[in-house]
């Protein structure tokens, strides 16, 4: 028996991976959910089943993808996977077979890396036209914008009874010595969208980064590490932190013990401006029912379903904002952006640069 | 008939590891590597990113840090390794299971009980200071790891003949030189096995690195992220990948031959009757409970502190959704458990095929099969989790978005931990039984199924305990597989509740970690209270 496996060991190790991997088919699929019916359905009831693919921030309330597919007989299947640049580098590598058919969550600092990518086919929704001119910045329509947020300099009002900071170039002054803490851009994506609101809103960002290294900036690998280790917010002892515009009303809607006073505010200055994206991806089979969907997520059902979930904002006109939003959230008028393309084309020169700034 | 049945059972037991080490990750991992290495046309471009200095002090401090927290696990864990060989069987089984409560916790939530530590003890600024060092990432590292020392080293401990060393100190020599020269070189083997998975896990671990080490420490891991996730330069991410992979490969080659040694001369078990001196153990046992219980008591103090008192809502709103979660974080526990479960039982039935070929196999075979299910443990869960996107994705194999895909991944980094533990018990059984056996008439496999198997069950369960701690505190693999929303685990849940600002989702996210904690600790007791693991004391 020993002497038989010998020789025909090599046999099997090859057979074994062509054979078996071959055979696993007969692995079960969950709860059938693999869409195994979409053949059938297809040629004999309408009901088609799309699956919309994002990062694992997505959140939408239970029952909005129900009344999409009651409207359409469309059922949706949401697959999460990790941020969102891990999510594009993965439709990056299943370009041409792709996992799904709708992408939600690329934002404009990584836009143009999506379309040069090639994984997304172009569609022009005709519910662009309630969509606020400033988030169709895809002349091409490879990406829809869905929502919008503000990445911007939180502080916490107690430190600061007379002198707030205002502008960002506040930041740099003695005074607010040893107080901010930012995220690592090449690990964080808060902490690129405010190195890029730095190169947006500075004449001279390395000088600027200069001058916070010698202010006594902290740097963080992530968000958590920011907000909750170095933030007042979760006991650290630093009183300035790169999060959100939408970071003050969480404050209030998950404060323990319950408060209807933010302990955090918002420098408007120093606003960098995320949109979010949808698009359809390269190679899908259910090209209309992905162009309902994305119609769909124009709709005020959506938008509206946006602020208290992702903690985002709405880009249609008329959109109703929850009454946290309207008493807690800022936006900036004027949020510092720069173009995707100069983005895609630089980002790896500033943060080398930046690294060798602050880090270095 | 009989014996072409038998044949025919053990050439398909012989295949199953072989399959699934193949299909799931040999296959994944040379898909994903030659996606980022064939668009390279000179061995040049290849190691062009390895030139750079930057590549160059992470792959160094890749090294060191990985280095240095094995030789101080081993170090510290030793003492409770011992004190546990010689517990009566239910004082260890507590023992154990606390020990082992560690190893679950999420990285994102123990580097920041960490960072709450220094800061109790005023270690997080001044001369002193701890924050963003490697000797944090080296204190979390022992942290996790102490378990697979003190468990791995305290059950072989177990099964040494203490009449050697008791021998050695009739003929004159002290505790000291009769532990250094006849028992540790025969614990070799089981140090070695454990030795090897402190490495690897120190050598791919990620949240530890960004966040207790700060911005400013690298290691291969984190570049390997980097590359792929922020700047999708899969070219660079492949080359640090290869650089990873071959060096865990050249790590448990050298591991696997130190580990065969000589095999120590032993029986099964003859307990010594001696005890170690109550000081020593108090003092073993306050430090361990100091170094292991801070961290664990700031969680846990975390999650009952409400408001400005104290009290439970924290776990009360675990059974209501939040709407970062798409589910409720109690079904993310639930997912957990299943999925924990199931990647056990996929990771016990192909590490003991494997022990068994890899202890009583043929030759070249034997370090085949050890090499290639212990890879997994040290390969980055970037290059795990994209080469199954890339590789399983056409029919008949399209598992990409299957619910198996989880279970399966978590048992390819549970599997080298049955291994590690059942092969030092199988390959230590005195030669003299199984002769006795054959003598008195028995076949081989009824030798395997009357002498080996028992044995071999009691390094087994450790392993499965091991393996199934791994699958509920599993957060990198999972993340980068695509996911449904009712799928989530609890690791997962936890990141998102710790990413939105808000005290109550925090509180919410400790209190996961608690419950996590407990479950892994009931399951420890309760896996060892079985029959087969009290095997353990005959």
């Amino acid at each position: 028996m020993f002497h038989l496996r010998k020789v025909l060991a090599p046999v099997f190790i090859s057979l074994g991976l062509i054979t078996a991997c071959g055979s696993d088919k007969a692995l079960p699929n969950e709860q059938g959910s693999r869409s195994t019916g979409e053949v059938s359905a297809e040629t004999t009831e309408p009901r088609k089943t799309i699956r919309l693919v994002t990062h694992g921030s997505f959140a939408v309330s239970d029952d909005i993808f129900v009344q999409f597919e009651e409207q359409t007989g469309i059922r949706v299947e949401v697959l999460m996977s990790g941020d969102a640049g891990t999510m594009l580098a993965e439709s990056i590598l299943t370009a041409g077979n792709p996992i799904g058919d709708v992408i939600f969550g690329i934002d404009n600092t990584f836009m143009q890396r999506a379309i040069e990518a090639n994984v997304l086919e172009q569609y022009e929704s005709p519910q662009l036209e309630i969509v606020l001119d400033e988030f169709e910045i895809d002349d091409l329509h490879y990406l829809t914008p869905i929502d919008f947020g503000d990445v911007c300099v939180n502080y916490w009002i107690d430190s600061f009874p007379s002198n707030q900071p205002t502008k960002l170039s506040d930041l740099t002054q003695p005074q607010y010595a040893n107080q901010l803490v930012v995220q690592n851009p090449e690990t964080s994506s808060p902490g690129l969208a405010f190195l890029l609101a730095t190169i947006a809103g500075t004449p001279d960002w390395e000088q600027y980064w200069k001058d916070l290294r010698d202010n006594g900036v902290a740097i963080t690998s992530g968000w958590e590490d920011a907000y909750y280790g170095e933030f007042k917010a979760g006991g650290g002892d630093r009183s300035m932190v790169v999060s959100y515009a939408s970071s003050p009303p969480a404050e209030v809607l998950y404060a323990d013990p319950p408060t209807d006073q933010s302990p955090t505010a918002v420098l408007l200055d120093s606003c960098y401006r995320q949109i979010e994206f949808a698009g359809i991806l390269a190679g899908t089979k259910h090209r209309e029912a992905a162009e309902s969907l994305i119609d769909f997520m124009l709709s005020p059902r959506f938008q509206n379903d946006v602020p208290l979930n992702m903690f985002v904002f709405p880009v249609i006109e008329g959109a109703v904002l929850p009454q946290e939003f309207i008493d807690h959230a800022q936006v900036a008028e004027s949020p510092l952006v720069i173009d995707p393309a100069e983005i895609e084309s630089n980002r790896d020169t500033w943060t080398d640069r930046w690294v060798e700034i602050v880090l270095g | 008939m009989i014996k072409s049945l038998r044949t025919i059972i053990a050439v398909v037991l012989f295949l199953v590891p072989i399959i699934f080490i193949s299909c799931f990750f040999l296959y994944p991992v040379a898909a994903i590597l030659w996606n980022g290495l064939q668009s390279q046309d000179h061995l040049n471009q290849l190691t062009e990113v390895l030139r750079t200095p930057r590549s160059q002090k992470a792959i160094w401090f890749t090294f060191w840090q990985a280095t240095i927290s094995t030789v101080i696990t081993i170090l510290v864990a030793l003492p409770s390794a011992a004190l546990i060989s010689k517990m009566k069987k239910r004082s260890r089984k507590w023992a154990r299971a606390a020990i082992t409560v560690p190893f679950v916790l999420p990285t994102i939530v123990v580097a920041g009980a960490f960072e709450a530590v220094f800061k109790q003890l005023g270690i997080d600024r001044g001369p002193l200071s701890l924050h963003h060092t490697s000797w944090a990432i080296i204190l979390a590292h022992v942290f996790f790891n102490y378990a697979v020392v003190a468990r791995t080293v305290g059950s072989f401990w177990s099964g040494l003949d203490y009449r050697v060393e008791e021998q050695a100190r009739l003929l004159g020599a002290n505790k000291w030189q009769a532990f250094w020269q006849v028992t540790f070189p025969a614990l070799k083997p089981a140090i070695y096995a454990s030795a090897v998975i402190t490495y690897l896990f120190s050598f791919t671990s990620f949240g530890i690195i960004l966040v207790l080490g700060g911005p400013r420490k690298a290691t291969i891991e984190t570049e390997i992220y980097r590359y792929a996730i922020t700047r999708s330069d899969f070219q660079s991410a492949s080359s640090l990948a290869l650089v990873q992979l071959i060096a865990v490969l050249f790590l448990i080659i050298v591991s696997t031959r130190l580990e065969r040694g000589k095999p120590a001369p032993k029986s099964i078990s003859y307990r010594s009757s001696e005890q170690f001196s109550l000081k020593f153990r108090l003092t073993n046992w306050t430090l361990v409970s100091m170094f292991l219980g801070g961290p664990i008591l700031t969680l846990f103090l975390r999650s009952f502190s409400v408001g400005d008192g104290y009290g439970i809502s924290h776990y009360q709103a675990l059974a209501s959704r939040v709407p970062q979660l798409p589910a409720t974080a109690l079904s993310a526990i639930l997912n957990s458990l299943i999925f924990a479960t199931v990647a056990t039982c996929i990771a016990l039935a192909v590490g003991i095929l494997a022990s068994l070929q890899i202890v009583h196999g043929k030759r070249g075979l034997r370090s085949l099969f050890d090499l290639g299910l212990t890879l997994p443990l040290g390969t980055s869960a970037v290059t795990i989790g994209f080469g199954i996107l890339i590789a399983l994705d056409e029919p008949p194999l399209d598992l990409r978005t299957s619910w198996w895909i989880v279970p399966i991944a978590h048992a390819l980094i549970g599997t080298p931990f049955v291994i590690r533990t059942m092969v030092p018990a199988l390959r230590h059984i005195n030669p003299k039984i199984r002769e006795v056996a054959a003598t008195l008439g028995a076949a081989p496999h009824q030798v395997r199924r009357a002498i080996d198997l028992p044995i071999a069950m009691r390094g087994a369960l450790v392993g499965a305990a091991f393996s199934f701690a791994v699958s509920i505190g599993e957060f990198g693999a999972t993340s980068f597989l695509p996911r449904r929303p009712e799928t989530l685990t609890a690791p997962i849940a936890m990141f998102r509740l710790l990413s939105t600002p808000g005290d109550l989702l925090r509180g919410q996210a400790m209190a996961l970690s608690v419950i996590l904690a407990l479950i892994v600790a009931t399951t420890v007791v309760v896996i060892e209270s079985t029959k087969a693991g009290s095997e353990g004391s005959f």
